[in-house]
């Protein structure tokens, strides 16, 4: 701790050496995608850092507005790759919730269990892959294994490892397969230990805890100024979780902590998501153990696809109602909505315009990972190059959500 | 469902009076128009009021109403942290748009302003840096408009794209730098 406050750059203390203008990226390892930054250099010292995006840059809001409520769910998958089920609940809740109704509660469990599995894939990838920006390899290796099984489980639930999908508007696609609940179970007795042996590899590793330990300092105030949400945000000691403050689904019924750090520093932006996947596992293993048998989608045949399927091929009024929702879709009473849910990377809100039709009016995004790596400017000013890095990669942006 | 607390609307209709209006609360969030003048003003009010206490600034969303008039809307969604309200303001705003940027209240603005100014071209008067941020320097159009075809323009580069040419704006300039 001590050598790296010598090594900041003494307050007033302007270096005697030429601005260098360095690019970095979009094709770099350590910009998690394609983000190209251009960076200011006062020698060793980034005087300035200017993030360029929009390489990844697909239009999902604009293509939302010619799609129906149904067809945008595979949409919502590919903005935080890491976490699809995320996405969907996030965009189905905002459906619902200007239909006015709700998922039945079996459904809202499947949902909660998903989206809790997904934090934790999203939140393994960045346990590996801070240190791996840093050159520690063997996080990731070990981190990978573990969302390995995630990515199984996901398979189970819904044929998918990755783009699941699995939401719909009002519940969700189908029940839990056959020998989904051993399986589980299995990964939340493994699990737990593995998060032990992370913290291993990582706290006694004295080049990572010198690259992050009071590096990227972002306070409070900044970091609520700049937009900062979810563990970025809770790593600079604000108690905010949206799971909590405005419960939705049935996170009211569950017991758990929300993480936070005082230090606001890379290293407590790491430790907070570590903390916060032991938290996903008490929240699945109460899943688990309070999940009801029941339907798995609402009993409403204007907005839900029949819920036997084998019915459509022989009952007309299944037939009409099949066909009618996947070639016109649902009509979504006129209003606006927003909706916001806390997503592994923060609040991820869905602000939907419908003017009564199939089709949404607007649909815009509002994506942690976009307005967290705005804070990137905020956080390494007066920073050296080589500490940008752990910055970036402690604020977690997925490049596929940053762009839309 | 998020907890449905009516928001204290009393110190804003106190201050402001008939100059916002109340669109009421629905789906958990309580709604305003303002007209796009005192869209700064409202903001640091809402940010800085001891009772209200509007610290974060979630989103800023352009909307474009076409052929309806007056044709575009920046809305802002905000939220308070201490009282845990959400507050939405619908600014309506002419052809070409101009508001004032709420850059100087919240720092976060400057990503969500520039995202609309690519995407709608509404300009934000004061904002440090208003250049496009997902589409590339020398972009002609805006391609959020209603007006702006989903496959685009058809030119050298994409041949599936629809005929003709995006409308030009004499009085806005739709290069890079505003």
């Amino acid at each position: 701790m001590t050598e790296v406050t010598e090594l900041s750059r003494p307050e007033g203390e302007v270096p005697h050496t030429k601005e260098v203008l360095l690019n970095l990226g979009p094709q770099h390892p350590s910009t998690h995608g394609v983000l190209r930054l251009v960076l200011e250099l006062e020698g060793e010292y980034v005087a300035r850092v200017d993030p360029h995006i929009g390489y990844l840059h697909r239009g999902t809001e604009k293509l939302a507005e010619s799609f129906t409520y149904t067809q945008i769910f595979p949409l919502t998958d590919r903005l935080d790759y890491l976490c699809p089920p995320s996405n969907n609940l996030a965009f189905a809740l905002a459906v619902e919730k200007l239909l006015g109704i709700k998922a039945p509660i079996r459904a809202q469990y499947i949902r909660v269990l998903m989206a809790e599995l997904a934090r934790i894939s999203g939140h393994l990838l960045i346990t590996g892959a801070l240190p791996l920006d840093l050159g520690a390899m063997t996080a990731l290796l070990y981190a990978m294994r573990e969302r390995e099984m995630i990515m199984d489980l996901f398979e189970m639930i819904s044929g998918a490892r990755m783009h699941t999908s699995f939401c719909r508007v009002g519940g969700v696609r189908e029940d839990l397969p056959d020998g989904f609940f051993p399986k589980i179970r299995e990964f939340c007795d493994i699990f737990p230990n593995r998060i032990h042996d992370y913290e291993r590899l990582v706290e006694n590793n004295r080049v990572f805890l010198k690259r992050t330990q009071g590096i990227g300092v972002i306070s409070a105030e900044d970091g609520i100024d700049l937009g900062l949400s979810g563990p970025n945000l809770r790593a600079s000691g604000v108690d905010w979780d949206i799971r909590r403050d405005e419960p939705y689904e049935i996170y009211d019924r569950l017991n758990f902590n929300v993480i936070t750090r005082d230090e606001g520093d890379c290293y407590a932006r790491w430790q907070c998501r570590v903390e916060e996947m032991r938290e996903s596992v008490r929240i699945i293993e109460q899943c688990l153990k309070q999940m009801p048998e029941g339907p798995f989608q609402i009993d409403m045949p204007t907005v839900a696809f029949p819920v036997d399927k084998d019915k459509v091929h022989c009952s007309m009024e299944a037939l009409i109602q099949h066909f009618d929702l996947s070639a016109y879709g649902f009509k979504v009473p006129k209003g606006e909505v927003y909706s916001a849910i806390e997503a592994p990377k923060g609040e991820l809100g869905f602000y939907i315009i419908s003017d009564g039709s199939e089709k949404p009016f607007r649909m815009k995004v509002r994506a942690p990972s976009f307005v967290n790596l705005q804070a990137l400017f905020g956080a390494s000013n007066a920073h050296y190059l080589a500490d940008m890095i752990a910055v970036l990669g402690s604020l977690d942006p997925v490049m596929a959500e940053v762009d839309k | 469902m998020s907890v449905e607390t009516p928001l204290n609307r009393a110190p804003i209709t106190e201050h402001f009076g008939e100059a916002i209006d109340d669109l009421g609360f629905a789906h958990g969030v309580h709604a305003f128009a303002a007209p796009p003048e005192m869209i700064v003003e409202l903001c640091r009010f809402l940010k800085e009021h001891p009772a209200l206490r509007f610290n974060f600034l979630s989103d800023i969303c352009g909307v474009d109403h076409y052929p309806h008039v007056p044709r575009f809307e920046a809305v802002y969604h905000l939220y308070s942290l201490p009282n845990k309200w959400r507050v939405r303001i619908k600014c309506r705003l002419g052809d070409p748009p101009r508001v004032a940027s709420v850059t100087g209240v919240w720092r976060t603005a400057n990503w969500h302003e520039r995202e609309a100014w690519d995407m709608y071209g509404i300009r934000f008067d004061g904002h440090p840096d208003l250049r496009r941020i997902y589409m590339w320097e020398g972009f002609e159009g805006f391609p959020q408009r209603k007006d702006f075809p989903l496959r685009g323009y058809k030119d050298k580069l994409n041949p599936f794209g629809a005929e003709g040419t995006p409308p030009t704006q004499p009085d806005l300039a739709t290069k890079n730098i505003p």
